[in-house]
């Protein structure tokens, strides 16, 4: 198994490296002058080039390359000029906003998906497989920014059963001691079930937001896999030797069935984690996905890198999860390691 | 017979609702088995067979269902039963084997584990017991280190290893009756052998009774008391095993009889009576390039494969790591000849080395080492990858084992024949190409109107005979035929056999043939090469190895063909 995760991590340091180049040159790429943005409106030229001197943006490309490359080595992701903190530090705030956010969107959906993607592939052509194909078509034609407002307008607006969709947790109460920056994660170590609550209630309504959109392609997927498994020679032997049907569905089809479903997860979540920029424009949830957007229409390049390259190391991370996950269910791939 | 029959199919008919209406799979069949009986139910492809073994334990598919008739098992009805009741039914008095053993157990389960699920659907053992019940269970179908392969999973084990997991958990609950559905297709003949007698040594011993689901007359005749023989989902004829290949009642039987190749038959015996004499008219070959000595000659051919190398990641990466084992031989430095003309057999168990042989000769493969002669050129030297754009590629073709696998299904009948022409660039133009097609179809004897076709829409026979035209096409001096009729019926076997051997007369074309089939090589080859673990083991006349085999292993392969009663 540690051989086996060794030589994925060696795989992913082309790709790593790729992804500096290529966020490096596609901010120099961008159109608009940050300098200029910077200046103000009514800045004279020769403020804008002292302000493009001083970040060090009239050194040829290479130059300004080498000392990205070398801030970064020493974990310095550059200072944002909008939020005019130390990029490491911003991220850190919202990245595990984002990843809250993203996590419980991803477990609800899966709750709904995994049963109702089974239960369609086990009874095909009734009524729980047409709802299934409902569920997933409607859940990937409507906008997240729609559903969201939806959502907000039913439960806030008509029922006042939400709170307002304002951030994370309520204006009133204090952020739980800071653990892993999850505050449902950080708030139950803590003790404290008031603040869990309302975070909880918080995070309700965009999680679900994202659930909606995210249960197509896991369902989909868990549908055709199972069939194609129910198919299967072995579920044949199971079923000429008895087994009930629990046992069949469920140890002997279904985790044969999780292997490509498992796949989907991976990219669904890398996905969710950085595309949910609406989603977190309507809740004004503070994650990494509007930061990052903020970032890129004031030309801010030092965000949009960081951004970037923090996606791609999470993507790098998530796949080598997905691999050791693999390898835990099908014994046939530990063989490879 | 005075004893009520253990299990009694009286007037069943299984349906199929399909796109196109519904299809009577079993048309009013009745077979009955008897307490300690085995009974064989002999049939091609399409005869219903399977399907009422899948209705006597009730695991048809959604779409299909019992239309009429009873089963009665030991004086419970299986056709009115309830689920639960056919539940504990199923495994613990009516089990299963099924062909294919390893796409049969659960990949990712191991094998041990597989089997104490069974037993314990059916208390026949406790979470406590379990283990020790299912290594017992592995003991009794002669496995070896039981206790090793509980853990196994079955991409670890051949593929007789997995039909004997197959086997132990089919038995594991005792139950009255086995249903073997083609238990051994795609095993070697001695793992047939081995795999047979201790079905029949096991279903004995605990006076057991069992269907034998076969294709092979041969097959059911030397294993079993009763031979029950059924077309397109009628049951033809039902008599003794011996008396059966004494005295075949039905037309249909001794079509497949005839067509069952055996000792002492020439190829033309395999076809119905009254069939056309092959090579009508032979206007025999017509006269090839002369040139001297033999068409294809090997001198110590070596292929080797390197073994993954050992140790972990980590210690490998210290440098640590054992030294990398030697290389695995597939082929370990044979030599052989291929006369103008001549039909050479490569025959071998699975492992042997004959199709890495076959690849080679092909040159889809690159050697290690030694020498491929063709024609007095020495055709190893040039790279596999660069071997299409030899001049030497049309004169070498090849007709692969599936015949429904080596066509692209997107190309029609005509496409697949023409494919080869196209990239050589022989003929050119639309109507020349296609009085081509029409000229190698009339060949091989495929109808002209189903050029038009694709692979789905044709017969396995007729996909047989895409796959031959398209090897012919270029007019090749050497066809390399990798065991072209292993996935055809009998009679569909006999008729491309004959087609093969009347292609050679007329087009005197070169053989090598390469199959596990000792009967058919018998009868096809003139010349014959046994091959184990990547050597020769006797070569010689087709008379000669397979009538007075000189070496043990030829001895072993020839007693273990299942010899129908005399």
């Amino acid at each position: 198994m540690l051989s086996l995760i060794g030589q994925r991590l060696k795989t992913t340091i082309p790709s790593v490296i790729g992804v500096i180049i290529v966020t490096f040159l596609l901010t120099r790429v961008l159109p608009g002058d940050t300098a200029a943005y910077f200046a103000g409106p009514a800045a004279t030229p020769q403020a804008i080039a002292e302000i493009r001197s001083k970040l060090g943006l009239d050194q040829p490309l290479p130059v300004q390359f080498v000392s990205y490359v070398s801030a970064l080595v020493k974990g310095d992701l550059g200072t944002s000029l909008t939020t005019g903190q130390a990029v490491t530090a911003d991220l850190a705030q919202r990245l595990p906003a984002s990843a809250e956010l993203t996590l419980l969107g991803l477990l609800i959906s899966m709750a709904i998906a995994l049963p109702l993607g089974v239960l369609a592939a086990v009874r095909q052509g009734s009524w729980i497989d047409h709802l299934c194909r409902i569920v997933a078509t409607a859940g990937v034609s409507l906008p997240v920014f729609f559903t969201g407002l939806l959502l907000v307008y039913v439960f806030y607006f008509i029922l006042g059963w939400a709170p307002a969709p304002l951030g994370r947790l309520d204006a009133f109460l204090s952020e739980p001691p800071r653990v892993t920056g999850l505050l449902l994660v950080d708030s139950l170590v803590a003790g404290d079930g008031e603040t869990f609550r309302a975070a909880l209630s918080q995070i309700l309504l965009p999680a679900v937001t994202l659930a909606i959109f995210s249960l197509a392609p896991i369902t989909r997927m868990t549908r055709a896999s199972m069939l194609a498994v129910l198919g299967a020679d072995f579920v044949r032997t199971a079923r000429a030797s008895g087994l009930s049907s629990r046992k069949v569905i469920g140890t002997y089809a279904f985790r044969n069935a999780m292997l490509p479903v498992v796949t989907t997860l991976g990219m669904v979540f890398s996905f969710l984690l950085g595309a949910n920029v609406l989603v977190e424009k309507v809740f004004a949830w503070p994650g990494v996905g509007s930061y990052a957007v903020e970032a890129l229409l004031a030309s801010d390049y030092a965000p949009i890198q960081g951004f970037v390259l923090t996606m791609a190391i999470l993507y790098v991370a998530l796949n080598l999860l997905i691999d050791i996950l693999y390898g835990v269910i099908d014994p046939r791939v530990r063989m490879e390691g | 017979m005075n004893a009520p029959p253990l299990l009694d199919i009286r007037n069943l008919t299984v349906e199929f609702a399909t796109r196109r209406g519904t299809v009577q799979a079993v048309k009013a069949i009745d077979i009955s088995v008897g307490k300690g009986e085995t009974v064989a139910i002999v049939g091609e492809s399409g005869s219903g067979k399977s399907v009422t073994s899948y209705a006597v334990v009730r695991i048809l598919d959604r779409a299909g269902r019992v239309a009429d008739g009873s089963i009665s098992f030991s004086g419970i009805d299986l056709v009115g039963a309830s689920e639960a009741q056919m539940r504990d039914i199923r495994g613990r008095e009516i089990s299963m084997i099924f062909q294919n053993p390893r796409a049969a157990l659960n990949p990712i389960r191991k094998v041990g584990r597989q089997i104490e699920d069974v037993l314990l659907q059916h208390v026949r053992a406790t979470r406590a017991t379990a283990r020790e019940k299912a290594i017992e269970a592995l003991e009794k179908v002669r496995i070896a280190r039981p206790q090793e392969r509980y853990d196994a999973y079955p991409f670890e084990l051949s593929g007789g290893m997995c039909q004997r997991v197959v086997i132990a958990l089919a038995l594991a609950c005792q139950p009255q009756l086995l249903i073997a559905d083609e238990p051994t297709t795609g095993l070697d003949v001695t793992t047939q052998k081995a795999v047979m007698d201790l079905i029949v040594e096991l279903t004995r011993e605990r006076g057991m009774s069992t269907i034998l689901i076969t294709h092979d007359l041969g097959l059911a005749a030397a294993y079993c008391d009763r031979v029950v023989v059924m077309e397109k989902g009628r049951v033809v004829e039902t008599a003794g095993a011996a008396e059966i290949f004494r005295h075949p009642q039905h037309p249909y039987t001794r079509k497949l009889m005839k067509a069952t190749p055996r000792v002492g038959m020439s190829l033309h015996d395999l076809l119905p009576e009254g069939a056309p004499a092959s090579g009508t008219a032979a206007a025999s070959a017509p006269a090839r390039a002369p040139g001297a000595g033999p068409l294809l000659l090997v001198e110590n051919l070596v292929k080797e494969y390197p073994r993954p190398a050992q140790g972990s990641f980590l210690a490998r990466l210290a440098g640590k790591a054992e030294k990398p084992a030697e290389p695995f031989r597939a082929v370990d430095g044979i030599g052989f000849s291929v006369e103008r003309g001549e039909t050479l057999g490569l025959v071998g168990e699975s492992g042997c080395g004959k199709s890495t042989t076959s690849m080679m000769l092909n040159r889809l493969l690159d050697p290690t080492s030694g020498r491929i002669l063709f024609d007095g050129e020495d055709i190893g030297a040039i790279p596999a990858r660069r071997f299409a754009a030899s001049p030497f590629r049309r004169r070498i073709q090849m007709v692969f084992q599936d015949p429904t696998d080596s066509l692209n299904p997107r190309f029609t009948a005509e496409r697949a024949i023409l494919d080869p022409i196209l990239r050589m660039g022989a003929i050119r133009g639309g109507a020349a190409l296609r009085a081509r097609c029409e000229e190698l179809a009339q060949l091989v004897g495929l109808p002209v109107e189903l050029l038009d076709r694709f692979p789905h829409q044709l017969s396995g026979g007729q996909k047989a005979r895409v796959g031959i035209a398209r090897a012919i096409a270029l007019d090749p001096d050497l066809v390399i035929l990798d065991e072209p009729t292993a996935a055809l019926d009998v009679s569909v076997q006999a008729v491309v056999l004959n087609l093969l051997d009347d292609l050679k007369q007329r087009l005197g074309m070169s053989y090598i043939f390469v199959s596990h089939d000792l009967n058919v090589v018998r009868l096809l080859c003139d010349r014959v090469i046994v091959m184990r673990s990547g050597q020769i083991v006797e070569q010689g006349s087709a008379e000669e190895v397979l009538g007075a085999p000189k070496a043990a292993y030829t001895k072993e392969l020839l007693t273990a063909i299942p010899h129908p009663p005399a």
